[in-house]
């Protein structure tokens, strides 16, 4: 389904990618793991174009990145942004139909009533017409996961979908993206959210530095990991005091 | 006071026409600056460079023209070539293009405020450029140039008076034929300048209105 192979991406003098690689099958959920700046956000963002690596090759549902195959890499994956980016003008509902109606070219009557089933499911049917300004962050970031669904994709992105949320509304946001991985749909996420990558996750992948450190099934990895600075990391993020 | 008040009544009827002049003017101008500076900011963001530099070309050439000058060449210099217009219409299009580079400095202002975040959700949902133009930057952009465009209609409107050196009868020309004919040049100017205030209030109130409107949601 995606393959990264060998990418590396240099903002500047900062090199951020020093030769990242892994695959995701179609089903899998992987999660990103890693310290701020080991570059995990990047290497998702590679994944949809948002960046584009300065060497290395990645392939995502049978195209390899490139000008060409771009607008087609993005309609077959979805991004979820740690800060929503729904659209402040557009209405609930408009922000979930926007791509299936202006992009996919479908019918709008179509596209609404599958959008409201979209919401119906993230459970916020009832505010289709409120703007995203009156909603709560959590209430948000399932309106910005509807939206990924109304693309119909192959595989969502999360970029850190929890950490701009109160801390209170962190599960309902991860409970919905465990349904989506138990329906089978393959899920790649950048977390912070230890419990939810051992719980929910396929495999996990820690990153630092700008490469991988270890990658391998997520339970096994989180609970007993191979590497010191894997170890280190998990001893931090779980036992901050 | 007496004789100001019945000189009034007299000139206001030929003033009022010319301020019907002058706000159509403005109004027609204002169309014209707005589709063109929207063109120019367009072409600001393109990802060819020579459009940009063709973009900022034209911008810094109407800009540094006095808009008095670009009223003359609109209205002698192009009938040299062959193209005869009306008064009013070259009024139109020459303050029409003097005006579109404001405009367009206030749209580009206002696109580049977008916050990046949404053109980057917009990308993510497979729009190209054009799209993400037109759904997301165009709307929020415009948005965000509202406040600054009232201030540039407002002055469109004072310099519309400058159309009354190409024999435009709008309110400053029909107040100096006026006074020119009748010497009474404190009660005409006097007059004149309430006029402009009586329409440029409103404008402004028009402008700061649509941006409530759409604020509020």
């Amino acid at each position: 389904m995606i393959a990264v192979e060998n990418i590396h991406k240099a903002f500047g003098a900062n090199r951020v990618l020093r030769g990242v690689s892994f695959a995701v099958e179609a089903g899998e959920v992987v999660c990103l793991l890693g310290p701020s700046g080991s570059g995990k956000s990047t290497v998702l963002r590679c994944l949809n174009g948002l960046e584009r690596a300065d060497s290395g090759r990645v392939r995502v549902a049978g195209r390899e990145m490139s000008d060409a195959s771009l607008s087609a890499i993005r309609r077959s994956v979805s991004m979820v942004f740690q800060r929503f980016n729904l659209f402040p003008h557009r209405t609930v509902l408009q922000n979930v139909v926007e791509g299936p109606i202006h992009v996919l070219r479908e019918d709008r009557t179509e596209a609404e009533a599958r959008g409201r089933d979209l919401l119906a499911r993230v459970g916020m049917a009832d505010r289709a017409d409120d703007y995203p300004a009156r909603l709560s962050g959590g209430q948000q970031q399932r309106v910005g996961i509807a939206r990924a669904l109304a693309m119909r994709p192959d595989a969502i992105l999360f970029d850190e979908p929890t950490s701009a949320l109160d801390p209170e509304r962190v599960g309902e946001v991860l409970q919905i993206m465990r349904s989506l991985a138990e329906e089978g749909m393959t899920l790649i996420v950048v977390t912070h959210e230890i419990a939810f990558a051992r719980e929910v996750a396929d495999r996990a992948i820690f990153m630092d530095g700008g490469t991988v450190v270890e990658q391998g099934a997520a339970r096994a990895m989180l609970t007993d990991p191979q590497e010191d600075r894997t170890r280190l990391f998990l001893d931090r993020v779980l036992r901050p005091l | 006071m007496a004789e100001f008040l019945t000189d009034s009544a007299i000139f206001l009827p030929v003033l009022l026409r010319g301020l019907y002049t002058t706000i159509l003017l403005t109004l027609c101008a204002l169309v014209v600056s707005v589709l063109l500076g929207l063109v120019w900011a367009t072409m600001a963001r393109s990802r060819f460079i020579g459009l940009r530099a063709a973009t900022a070309a034209i911008i810094n050439v109407v800009r540094g023209i006095p808009i008095i000058v670009q009223l003359f060449c609109v209205y002698f210099v192009l009938p040299e070539i062959g193209i005869n217009l009306y008064p009013f219409a070259a009024g139109v299009i020459g303050l029409g293009l003097a005006y579109s580079v404001y405009q367009a400095e206030n749209f580009r202002a206002g696109f580049e405020a977008v916050d990046p975040a949404l053109l980057e959700a917009a990308q993510s949902l497979g729009m190209d450029d054009r799209l993400v133009m037109r759904r997301v930057v165009l709307p929020l952009g415009i948005r965000i140039a509202l406040p600054p465009f009232g201030n540039t209609a407002v002055m469109l409107l004072k310099d519309s008076s400058i159309a009354s050196t190409i024999t435009i009868a709008e309110l400053t020309r029909a107040g100096q034929l006026l006074a020119i004919s009748t010497f009474k040049n404190g009660t005409v100017y006097v007059l004149i300048a309430l006029l402009y205030l009586a329409a440029s209030l409103p404008l402004a109130a028009a402008v700061r209105l649509l941006e409530r409107r759409m604020a509020s949601r």
